[in-house]
């Protein structure tokens, strides 16, 4: 597979251009296309099937594409990396169940995902400097979790370890983070909180999020992606893209 | 856990620790006094501990040390070895064969270079690869060389090809009975199904002496502690947590950017390793190694101690390594037919009833009787099946 050229001028933090990727004759990714601008965040919603988790499969190094060009940042390609070596490049991912280490604290949870110390040698040699407290501390913050922190990660309510997930993301510093229905088991008050969150990291960092929930959607207030059968279906502000009528066909209308 | 995060390695590893101080302390006494009353006390007195008592508690120290290197593996990064015993056989075969070296011209057909065996199948010289093992230091490499090689190529193809739960049981126990068979044959040169035996002495002292029966004792206690520690320093490290999110979630950890794999090879070759050393430490006190030692049988038992004992807590090895092999020479003079049975029931009722072990119904007991408070230094959810 050679690296094509981007097709489109602009800066990209991620560019995804005609990728395809088939399971035993069934096309989960059809020549699907994307690009997200540096700082962006994008919602991407979809019926089930759609591809979504397949697509992060591809971006995150899970998945080898059949064919197609992935680009990090316009010129890393993705799809040599594994999972361990893309997320190091500075992509986060976040799975929709959520998968924090629950036999560890809060704190030592968040600790072990702050960036930087991979090698065994460097875990093994680990100590714990002001800095590196003061970093978890202020994702502690951020992610409301100050009082939890030496709690065990598995007595967390549901939403709580989403939000603990979060923060673990937020530790490994990345430049683009991939992020599946943050917003599933959370209350509606979890869930306007955590929109605000988002909303306050995209300054920083460029967000993709995959949602079903419209509600949360609206509150994220970006440009939306509506994905089916592996491919964009339509593309713009959640609007235009719920005035689709192909968009209201496929999945709204249902 | 606040204490944690205060502190150099060394308090981390002793401070924090106090089921481990405990275990420590245990240890040394029992090295150190066990040894003692043997040699002072006068046979007859009740404080004497005879030759056979020491050489049995000795064996048991070195399947502690086993039980430990398995639960770093098992407890602590969720690989199910079922073929650890091949490591703790190869670093008896390489203990073994400087015995067998030493062994000199005092060997039936009175070689000076050749042990019996060869003599015996007609070889007229040393094959290439027992070079080296006259010297002391050499086996000793070899201890930890030998397992450590087999586990960083075997766990290096595993890993990489992410061979994970019961595949990679099988495939473990796979290796263990491909040596097994390997080491039953003649012309491999390690004494075929006979092993190596009638060792004479080791660094020069005999090894039917009491003093030198001693010696391996407190040795095989100052192994199991070593090697307790090295555990203990390794799991309270950064690595050991990223060990128990391996553990846990294997995703996880790689998508949040560690080498699963590489941890994986690190942690599995210095459990070979110390196998290896507690297999060094055996064979002279037992005074044979045979391919038996590669049985799968094997491997599995050291699992039931493990479970037994209580896996992810390193210390409930130790108890479940000792509890299981005292039940076992019990039972197995007392009711011989029935040992096996045993062990299997004792295995099922484990893990339906003490998912935890051993030391898990402890720290329930305790927790009962003390009220919530107290089991506050019981090892947070380490222990977690």
């Amino acid at each position: 597979m050679s690296i094509q050229a981007k097709h489109i001028e602009q800066p990209t933090v991620l560019y995804l251009n005609g990728v395809s990727v088939s399971f035993d004759g069934f096309k989960a990714l059809n020549s699907l296309s994307l690009y997200i601008a540096p700082g962006e965040m994008r919602a991407i919603i979809g019926p089930n099937g759609a591809g979504k988790t397949t697509m992060m499969d591809v971006i995150t190094g899970k998945t080898k594409p059949d064919e197609g060009t992935i680009l990090f940042k316009d010129e890393i390609d993705l799809t040599k990396y594994d999972e361990a070596a893309v997320a190091n490049l500075g992509v986060g991912r976040k799975f929709q169940k959520p998968s924090v280490i629950e036999s560890l604290t809060v704190f030592e949870n968040l600790e072990m995902s702050l960036k930087g110390g991979r090698s065994v040698w460097a875990a093994l040699n680990h100590r714990l400097t002001a800095e590196k407290k003061a970093k978890i501390d202020e994702i502690l913050t951020m992610i409301d979790m100050t009082g939890r922190a030496h709690d065990m990660a598995g007595s967390l309510s549901h939403g709580q370890k989403q939000w603990l997930e979060i923060g673990m993301l937020l530790g490994q510093e990345p430049q683009l983070l991939l992020i599946d229905e943050p917003a599933a088991g959370m209350t509606d008050e979890e869930t306007m909180k955590t929109a605000e969150l988002f909303k306050m990291l995209a300054k920083k960092h460029s967000l993709m999020v995959v949602e079903h929930d419209m509600d949360f959607i609206e509150a994220l207030d970006c440009k939306v992606t509506v994905l089916c059968e592996g491919s964009v279906l339509a593309e713009g502000s959640l609007a235009a893209v719920k005035a689709n009528q192909k968009v209201i066909e496929t999945y709204l209308g249902r | 856990m606040n204490d944690s995060f205060k502190g150099g390695p060394l308090t981390r590893l002793i401070m924090n620790d106090q089921a481990g101080r405990r275990l420590l302390g245990v240890l040394l006494a029992i090295s150190i006094l066990v040894p003692l009353s043997n040699l002072l006390m006068p046979e007859g007195s009740i404080l004497h501990v005879s030759t056979f008592t020491m050489t049995l508690l000795g064996k048991y120290l070195c399947y502690a040390l086993l039980a430990v290197a398995v639960d770093l593996i098992w407890g602590y990064c969720g690989i199910l070895s079922l073929g650890h015993g091949a490591f703790f056989a190869l670093g008896g075969y390489a203990m073994g064969m400087y015995l067998m070296r030493q062994i000199g011209d005092r060997g039936v057909y009175a070689n000076p270079e050749l042990p019996d065996f060869m003599v015996f199948l007609n070889w007229t010289e040393l094959p290439w690869y027992w070079y080296g093992f006259d010297q002391f230091w050499f086996a000793m490499v070899m201890v930890l060389a030998a397992p450590g090689i087999l586990a960083f190529v075997f766990g290096a193809l595993a890993f990489r090809s992410r061979v994970t739960g019961v595949y990679l049981s099988i495939i473990t126990q796979a290796l263990t009975y491909a040596l097994l068979l390997a080491f039953f044959r003649n012309d491999m040169g390690f004494g075929g199904n006979n092993g190596l035996t009638d060792f004479k002495d080791i660094l020069g002292f005999d090894l039917q002496a009491d003093t030198t029966r001693a010696a391996l004792f407190f040795s095989s206690g100052l192994a199991l502690m070593m090697g307790y520690l090295i555990s203990r320093y390794i799991v309270t490290s950064k690595l050991g947590r990223v060990l128990v999110a391996i553990r846990d979630s294997e995703s996880r950890a790689r998508f949040m950017g560690y080498r699963v794999e590489h941890y994986k090879l690190f942690v599995f070759v210095v459990s070979a390793m110390l196998a290896g050393v507690a297999g060094a430490l055996y064979v002279p006190q037992v005074g044979i190694i045979n391919p038996g030692e590669f049985s799968p049988i094997n491997s599995i038992e050291i699992i039931i101690w493990v479970a037994v004992g209580g896996r992810g807590t390193l210390f409930g090895a130790v108890i479940g390594a000792i509890l299981v092999n005292y039940a076992k020479t019990y039972f197995t003079g007392a009711f011989a037919e029935l040992w096996l049975f045993l062990l299997g029931g004792l295995f099922v009722l484990t893990t339906l009833y003490l998912p935890k072990g051993v030391v898990g119904l402890w720290a329930q007991i305790k927790g009962k009787m003390g009220g919530p408070g107290s089991g506050s230094g019981s090892e947070k959810a380490e222990g977690q099946a």
